[in-house]
């Protein structure tokens, strides 16, 4: 039994990746999947907030990784789905912790524990944590904000992702790229002060899988440690639910596009 | 457009210009990832070499790798500045 293995990478920081894994994860989950998302991001442990399961970290990704915990140890159950665990960062090591063998290994044991799905949530730059968390990859959700330094960020790793994966290294069939703009502002775009999809699209040079709108609801989810797309009257959180079933090869329109319609009284005067 | 619009001060739209300047640095580098390692210190030895006779700035000059049907072509462009007499060092 082999799982999926889905990176969510960007290259920049800050852009949307832990929120987005946590989504995704959740999701896949939702869907009878059963479904692991691991945080790379050695040193700088965020995903067990957004996932809601900090205090119950006790083992974590680098343990295994180096023999002190076993799989099952350092698995965190989701209290929500039954199919979803988290493996935690480690706070304190550094990155050089982690190993290409032992991460190696680590995926074929998650494999062989019937997981469908792996989601490596990537640590920013293009250093050996986001190295290590793309290379044994078969599909990429590239996070993208519609802003100058993460368009080009996005793009110098799109270009990693096709050359420094095990697939790209064994001839295989590449990598299933995802294009996902996140933090979008439809106002913004309107106004001509922001980059629109169709412009992050041309530059890029392929479709977006979905789009998410800049949304207060992501920070009232962070702040209570349930992944967005649970929240299921937000935008941001349908637009994940659209992105989640269009990766599983659903085809859904793009929503959330357009500022919501104005009054009349409001048009005339501009408001 | 609304009829205070006409008598607000908006901000000239930025994302067009975000857009340009991206589809520029995209396509720049683009063309050089994966091409051999020497292309952006040889971009710099020709910008001295051309600026002895031509007033420009490294941003003018482009570098191309195309990959054409089985062989590799090395572009290289040159923006020339508007007014064609103006030699920096022909004095
Ligand atoms: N769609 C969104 N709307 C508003 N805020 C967002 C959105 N996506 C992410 N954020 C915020 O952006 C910040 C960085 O997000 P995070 O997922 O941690 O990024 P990364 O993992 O790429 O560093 C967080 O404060 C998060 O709440
Ligand atoms: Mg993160």
């Amino acid at each position: 039994m082999t799982a999926e293995i889905i990176v969510v990478t960007s290259g920049k920081g800050g852009v949307g990746k832990t929120t987005t894994s946590a989504s995704l994860a959740t999701g896949l989950a939702m869907e009878g999947k059963k479904v692991v998302v691991i945080d790379f991001d050695v040193g700088l442990r965020n995903l067990d907030l957004i996932m809601g399961c900090e205090r119950r970290v006790v083992y974590d990704f680098v343990n295994v990784v180096q023999g002190e915990a076993s799989l099952k140890q350092a698995l965190i159950k989701d209290k929500r789905h039954e199919n979803l665990y988290v493996l935690a960062a480690s706070q304190t090591r550094d990155k050089e912790a982690l190993t290409q063998e032992g991460v190696e290994r680590i995926i074929n044991e998650l494999g062989e524990e019937g997981f469908d799905y792996i989601i490596c949530d990537s640590p920013a730059g293009i250093e050996k944590g986001a190295h290590l968390a793309m290379y044994f990859a078969d599909h990429a959700v590239v996070v993208v904000n519609p802003e100058v330094s993460s368009v080009r960020d996005s793009d110098r790793i799109i270009g990693l992702l096709s050359s420094k994966t095990r697939r790209a290294e064994h001839g295989k069939e590449t990598i299933t790229l995802y294009l996902l703009l996140t933090r979008y502002n439809p106002a913004r775009v309107e106004a001509g002060e922001m980059l629109s999809v169709k412009d992050v699209e041309e530059i890029l040079g392929m479709s977006v899988i979905g789009v998410i709108p800049e949304s207060q609801n992501v920070l009232a989810a962070s702040n209570s440690g349930v992944p967005v797309i649970l929240d299921t009257a937000s935008c941001a959180g349908k637009a994940y639910h659209d992105a989640v079933a269009r990766i599983l090869g659903e085809d859904r329109p793009l929503r959330f596009l357009d500022t919501p319609k104005k009054s009349l009284l409001q048009r005339m005067f501009g408001g | 457009m609304g009829i205070l619009d006409f008598l607000k001060n908006k901000p000239k739209p930025s994302a067009s210009i975000a857009k340009e300047r991206l589809r520029i640095i995209v396509a720049q580098e683009r063309s050089t990832r994966g091409g051999p390692d020497y292309l952006p210190m040889m971009r710099n030895e020709l910008l001295e070499v051309i600026k002895k006779y031509i007033c420009v700035d490294i941003e003018d000059i482009n570098i191309n790798v195309e990959h054409t049907s089985g062989h590799e072509v090395l572009e290289l462009s040159v923006a020339l500045p508007e007014s064609k007499t103006t030699p920096t060092t022909a004095i």
